[in-house]
């Protein structure tokens, strides 16, 4: 076998970024606290380098790699793009939060940088192995970096709880695969299909290991019933951890359900159909509800997150082309939505504050009527009221889900949300018609400033011409 | 009974003989020692099955590093022995059920009444190699071609999981009392020494 055979440069951006992040972990070594600037330098240089590299290597067929690991096909290439564009905005908010906590070190960096890099290798696996290994690669990342802050006692009971609970669903994950292994006799997603599809007697075999993967899946995902872990962690780690692992990771979660469910045993359809409409409504529900009697805004874009959840399983058990355009769809606007909400808390807390209650955002309109502006535009879209981008992409899963006729489905989540509206709703009557208890005004770097508005006009401008985003997911699956 | 026969009960009789002696033992220094011979037995019995890579690991990880640890561990801790036995007679039922269990696994697979795999067509084919096969090069032509990114990967995680430990205990306490030799000696008098003038008080 030559080297060539192994078709590496499909895996440039990843060799690049695993070497960056190598580079950073060695530079931030070398160089002295007060410069620590240049690690975070180096860091977003890394992330810019490797789009550079994933907007050149960009193709329109399936290319397989590295004797049939790795694929490259346009649905990696555009979440990638999407996954790496996240974190640098993710990088740029959390600078200040970091410097004011004393937490800013290179470890955060290399942390995100290595994170990164396991969702690509998650996102463009073909092999059971291959997911495998990204998706330990991204969550050992987020773990560390949940626990990054030592002295702070919640972030590490929150460490602690996804630890043992990321835990078990990998054990999980990897007992589902093992069954599927050894009915199949390859890890390799294509054949396990083909094997899948003519499968016969070992079908109930097959069942019994979609279940378990399907499990993993809607713990990794924080699906309900497997959701206990999600707002305790993003409420115990700090903000600018939370703010990471509430957007990019979930772009590697849809991949990761497309590539084991569709690709892997897309021939099961009626079977996983039926479990996700139960995880998918259960989320709805428990999501939006109990997101109302929250009074800790991490906690409640906890809630939100798993509502959100549903809607993207939603999209995916829809099993129409147009189904896995509008989840992809989806969860793309959900986690730029999410880096917003994020963005704006982080923008709000300062030392020793962590702006973290509904209260503290009283009166921001006259504190900030542009930030105000922003949240707002931020939680009419996660409401789903036009002219944001949450609308169409609710209104898309919706419209796939009806397609299938099951009309009934979209009844439900359309009344779900209705009731998430509420606490959405809750946030803007608190900035706009309440007085300011908290007159301090807000602060931040002219990069952070720039960041958060594109961040916010993107939700509208998004909202207001959604025809380019949309037709992307759907030449994806085309 | 040709020589590889009697090398083979030769260690698998050291094997159970080392295993005895790790449960039987009191004192759990000893208990390490004999698993550590377990260990080599082992390591032999892979050979003679030519998975020399196997034996070999399993010298250098488990006798070399592992079982080291574990003696460091053993002697570190003081373990009472009187109170680790007291519980004896509470878990033996328990026990000796889990080891009928496993006994009767073994017999059902292996035993002449079961599944009888040993007449599997696969494990048949099974064929002995030359001395100029090597299976330690056969593995890493495997790891290295086809399985290289995987484990690439998982260099990564453990890359990872370095950064991971060292960043989250490495401590240096800013208040720790240390001494510094060369700080010492060059202390001058007037660095230690606060000479107060005074008068000289009245007597009363």
């Amino acid at each position: 076998m030559t080297l060539e055979a192994l078709n590496y440069a499909t895996a440039w951006p990843e060799i690049f970024l695993l070497c960056m992040a190598c580079v950073v972990l060695m530079v931030d070594v070398f160089i002295a606290e007060k410069n620590r600037n240049v690690s975070y330098l180096l860091a977003q240089l890394s992330l810019l380098g490797t789009f550079a590299l994933v907007m050149v290597g960009q193709t329109d067929e399936r290319v397989l790699s590295f004797n049939d690991m790795f694929v490259q096909d346009p649905m990696s290439d555009v979440l990638k793009q999407f996954i790496l564009g996240i974190t640098f905005a993710v990088f740029v908010y959390s600078r200040d939060y970091l410097k004011d906590r004393n937490i800013f070190k290179g470890e955060y960096y290399v942390l995100g940088l290595f994170a990164v890099s396991g969702m690509m290798l998650m996102v463009s696996a073909n092999n059971l192995l291959m997911l495998y290994l990204g998706l330990e690669l991204l969550s050992l990342c987020l773990y560390t970096m949940v626990a990054f802050h030592r002295d702070n006692g919640n972030a590490s009971e929150a460490a602690m709880k996804y630890f043992v609970l990321g835990a078990i669903a990998s054990g999980m994950l990897l007992y589902g695969m093992s069954i599927l292994y050894g009915l199949s006799g390859s890890l390799v997603l294509s054949d396990i299909a083909h094997e899948v599809a003519n499968a016969g007697d070992n079908k109930i075999g097959m069942v019994f290991a979609l279940v378990f993967i399907l499990v993993a899946l809607a713990f990794k995902l924080g699906a309900v019933p497997f959701h206990m872990w999600v707002p305790d962690v993003y409420q115990g780690s700090p903000t600018a951890v939370t703010v990471f692992i509430g957007t990019a990771p979930k772009l590697a979660g849809f991949a990761m359900i497309m590539r084991l469910l569709v690709e892997g045993m897309g021939a099961l359809q009626t079977d996983w159909q039926q479990m996700l409409i139960i995880l998918a409504v259960l989320s709805m529900a428990i999501g939006n509800i109990i997101a109302i009697s929250q009074s800790n805004i991490k906690r409640m874009l906890a809630y939100s997150t798993i509502s959100h959840v549903g809607f993207i399983l939603l999209g995916i058990l829809a099993g129409t082309a147009a189904g896995y355009s509008s989840a992809m769809f989806y969860t793309i606007s959900y986690a730029i939505m999410s880096l917003g909400g994020f963005g704006i808390i982080m923008l709000m807390a300062r030392s020793g504050f962590e702006a973290d209650q509904l209260d503290d955002f009283r009166g921001l309109n006259q504190r900030s009527p542009w930030f105000a502006f922003l949240m707002m535009i931020l939680m009419l879209s996660m409401a789903g009221v036009p002219p944001t981008v949450g609308f169409w992409a609710k209104l898309a899963v919706l419209s796939a889900v009806v397609e299938i006729d099951m009309t009934w489905l979209a009844v439900v989540a359309v009344f779900f949300s209705i009731i998430g509206i509420f606490y959405y709703l809750r946030i803007i009557k608190l900035m706009y018609f309440d007085d300011a208890v908290d007159e301090t005004p807000l602060s931040c770097g002219r990069d952070m400033q720039i960041t958060l508005s594109t961040n916010g006009l993107l939700i509208l401008g998004l909202g207001l011409y959604p025809a380019g985003l949309m037709s992307l997911c759907l030449s994806v699956f085309n | 009974m040709t020589f590889i026969d009697l090398n083979f009960y030769f260690f698998s009789a050291l094997l159970l003989a080392a295993a005895l002696g790790v449960i039987a033992s009191k004192n759990p220094v000893h208990s390490a020692l004999w698993l550590v011979l377990s260990f080599f037995s082992c390591a032999a019995l892979w050979l003679l099955l030519e998975a020399e890579f196997l034996g070999i690991v399993l010298v250098l990880v488990y006798v070399g590093a592992v079982m080291v640890l574990f003696l460091f561990v053993v002697m570190m801790l003081d373990i009472n022995i009187e109170e680790m036995r007291k519980g004896f007679v509470r878990y033996l039922p328990i026990g000796a059920l889990v080891a009928l269990i496993l006994a009767a696994q073994m017999i059902w697979v292996v035993g002449p009444i079961g599944p009888d795999i040993l007449d599997d067509e696969s494990l048949k084919q099974a064929v002995r190699h030359g001395a100029d096969y090597s299976n330690t090069k056969e593995l890493g032509r495997v790891l290295y071609t086809e399985y290289v990114l995987p484990f690439e990967i998982a260099s990564i995680i453990l890359l990872v999981a370095i950064v991971a430990a060292i960043s989250l205990t490495l401590r240096r306490r800013k208040n720790t009392k240390y001494q510094t030799p060369s700080k010492q000696i060059q202390v001058k008098r007037d660095d230690r020494l606060r000479i107060v003038k005074m008068d000289a008080e009245a007597k009363e």
